[in-house]
């Protein structure tokens, strides 16, 4: 079990003079060879994770492994691990092959060795050729293609990458994610890959933190957090969510916008107050009397695969429909729904808790259905 | 068309300035430098530079200039270093530069007082039994005073180079295995070079002509080529020889400003 563990923070807590913590009493697992993605909003504490890794800072209070070991006051220069760092840092006043030659150099490799490592890592990012360009002549996908191969030709074991597709336009950033991806497969080295962007962080991850307000709010495979957040916050940071009130009546039976509804979930308490999520592409237009909910369309967005209708309910909830059939702005139309599309988050429920819960279902679930 | 004079109306003030007082004495400054001291027109002037007593001055003006520099720049680094790593860098700074903006010469007179026969230094001396010494008009008090008049010149091309060093490439090099020294020498010097060159610059041009110093502080002993054409046009009258020493030096400033010349280089 612990074999498969490359890193691992216990309870860390990192903090800055007096200001309140950065990252509260984070634990985590990072296993070897997988892709993970810390994912979160802008100041949540992404960077600080991966400084912390790298031995940039030191946490303030908790343990950090690196293999069984603890590193909590090892240096950086020390570590086995590279960083691609957010703008890049390539070294100005060195050409492209001297900034991936860097930590060879470092190491003291012979010169033919150090020739033939750095040529093989940039083949390994496209850009045999480019040996003698100066940085400056380097386009932004281009230097950041250096950037992964100045990591990568130090062969360590695991990577950590800060927002690197941040600064590239659209077609490229997409492009680019399957370029890490494939380039991670092919290393099967470790990545720990930052991102705010929640479709690139489902696109790429075997495995996603997603991080608010310094703390890891849920961990899991992109399905597990796409179709079951464990909170407000999740539901609405992944993906686009219907998200209302609610109130569980009793076990598969659920009340929300002041009607009853069956649902999927069940072992929570009678007329616990809860909150409801359902995806916009869960929903179905239909007539009126076919309908589980009765909204008015008040506006459409064609999306290129789907049209993005916003409706509204009599109590003005807004109600978000991807639907690839296009709606009647003022009509008023029906929702439906399956049972298993209403998604149901207790207030307050901790990861552990949420997993046992959902655990129970699965064990349920063969004979429920 | 209307656009193209008032550019060249705007043109006039800056055209000339450069002509008045740039051109114009460097035009003076060649043009006395073929009269001997009689008035007429030779290159004995050009002869007697390159005879040893000329060259002999001229080297150790080069000599004294970069001991200057040298020591300046071993100061003035690290001094620089340790700046941009304090809270208040730019308070810090100022107080750095503030002594700069003191007149030179009072700042000698000041050193009379401190390096005097009766000065405090000899003072502290006799008390820790070491004996008063002769501190004033010697090498040693050249350089240290020179130094510490031209040192803030040093220090702020330095500074300003050091601060716009972008600390992720730090961070980089120590992410690459770079130990503190390491990334001293081969990312951090290496990309201050331009502060560096610029600080060079402007200490040792100015010490190559030093002359009021040499005699207040030096008494003499040094002679440059500074005091030497200060001499030649004010005690001697030779105007044409001083103007020949002046070319020679302008010479090697254009030199010394081609070589350190900054190239911008990076991203
Ligand atoms: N050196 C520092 N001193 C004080 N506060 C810092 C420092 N570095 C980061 N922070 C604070 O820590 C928080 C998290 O920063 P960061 O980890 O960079 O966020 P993210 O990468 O998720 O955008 C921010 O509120 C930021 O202001
Ligand atoms: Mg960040």
């Amino acid at each position: 079990m612990t074999n498969g563990v490359i890193i691992q923070f216990n309870n860390v807590t990192k903090q800055y003079d007096n200001d309140p913590p950065v990252l509260k009493d984070v634990s985590f697992e990072i296993e070897r060879g997988k892709f993970y993605t810390l994912l979160g909003p802008s100041g949540c504490g992404k960077t600080t994770i991966l400084r912390l890794i790298a031995g940039f800072t030191e946490a303030s209070e908790g343990e950090i492994f690196f293999n069984e070991k603890k590193i909590n006051d090892i240096p950086a220069n020390k570590r086995q691990v590279n960083t691609v760092f957010q703008d890049y840092a390539l070294f100005p006043h060195l050409n492209v092959f001297e900034n991936v030659a860097f930590g060879l150099r470092i190491k003291k490799l012979k010169n033919a060795e150090i020739e033939q490592k750095v040529r093989e890592a940039l083949s390994f990012v496209n850009l045999k050729g480019y040996e003698t360009r100066e940085i400056r002549e380097m386009s932004g996908g281009q230097r950041q293609r250096v950037a992964i191969a100045r990591a990568i030709v130090n062969e360590p074991e695991v990577i950590l990458l800060d927002e690197p597709l941040s600064a590239l336009d659209l077609k490229l950033r997409t492009e680019m994610q399957y370029e890490l991806r494939e380039l991670q497969r092919r290393l099967g080295i470790t990545f720990i890959f930052v991102t705010h962007d929640q479709e690139e962080a489902l696109a790429m991850s075997d495995e996603i933190f997603v991080i608010d307000k310094g703390k890891i709010q849920q961990s899991g495979t992109p399905t597990d957090i796409y179709d079951e957040p464990i909170n407000r916050f999740v539901a609405d940071f992944i993906g686009e969510s219907n998200i209302v009130k609610g109130r569980m009546i009793a076990d598969y039976r659920v009340e929300f916008v002041g009607k009853e509804f069956e649902c999927v979930d069940q072992g929570l308490n009678e007329n616990e107050p809860v909150e409801i999520v359902i995806r916009p592409e869960d929903m179905v237009i239909t007539t009126l009397e076919h309908g589980k909910l009765q909204v008015r369309v008040d506006s459409q967005l064609f999306r290129g695969v789907h049209y993005e209708i916003c409706c509204y309910d009599k109590d003005e909830n807004e109600w978000l429909v991807h639907s690839t059939k296009k709606a009647n702005v003022g009509d008023k139309i029906g929702l439906y729904f399956d049972a298993e599309a209403i998604h149901v988050m207790r207030h307050g429920e901790t990861e552990e808790e949420f997993d046992r819960r959902l655990e129970a279902y699965t064990d349920v679930e063969p004979d429920g259905k | 068309m209307e656009n193209k004079l008032s550019r060249n109306l705007y043109m006039v003030p800056y055209v000339l300035w450069i002509v008045l007082f740039v051109i114009a004495p460097i035009f003076l400054v060649v043009y006395y430098s073929f009269f001997d001291i009689e008035g007429n027109l030779s290159f004995i002037n050009y002869q007697k530079f390159f005879t040893p007593v000329y060259l002999k001055m001229t080297f150790s003006s080069f000599w004294y200039a970069f001991l200057i520099t040298a020591i300046s720049l071993l100061i003035a680094y690290p001094t620089a270093l340790l700046l941009t790593k304090t809270k208040h860098k730019q308070l810090w700074l100022l107080l750095i530069i503030v002594p700069s903006w003191i007149n030179l010469l009072l700042k000698a007179y000041a050193f009379l007082g401190i390096f005097g026969t009766y000065g405090v230094t000899n003072s502290f001396l006799e008390v820790i039994g070491i004996g008063a010494q002769q501190i004033l008009f010697t090498d040693f008090s050249f350089v240290f005073v020179s130094v510490y008049i031209f040192i803030p010149f040093m220090i702020l091309p330095i500074f300003n180079s050091l601060n716009e060093l972008n600390p992720t490439l730090l961070d980089a090099a120590n992410d690459l295995g770079a130990s503190k020294w390491i990334t001293f020498r081969r990312v951090i010097f290496p990309l201050t070079m331009d502060g560096v060159k610029s600080g060079c610059q402007v200490v040792f041009i100015p010490a190559l002509s030093l002359f009021m110093l040499t005699r207040l502080i030096a008494g003499n002993r040094v002679i440059t080529l500074g005091t030497a054409i200060e001499q030649h046009f004010l005690v001697t009258r030779d105007w044409g020889m001083g103007s020949t020493i002046a070319v020679f030096l302008i010479i090697s400033m254009f030199l010394i400003m081609i070589v350190t010349g900054t190239r911008k280089r990076g991203v």
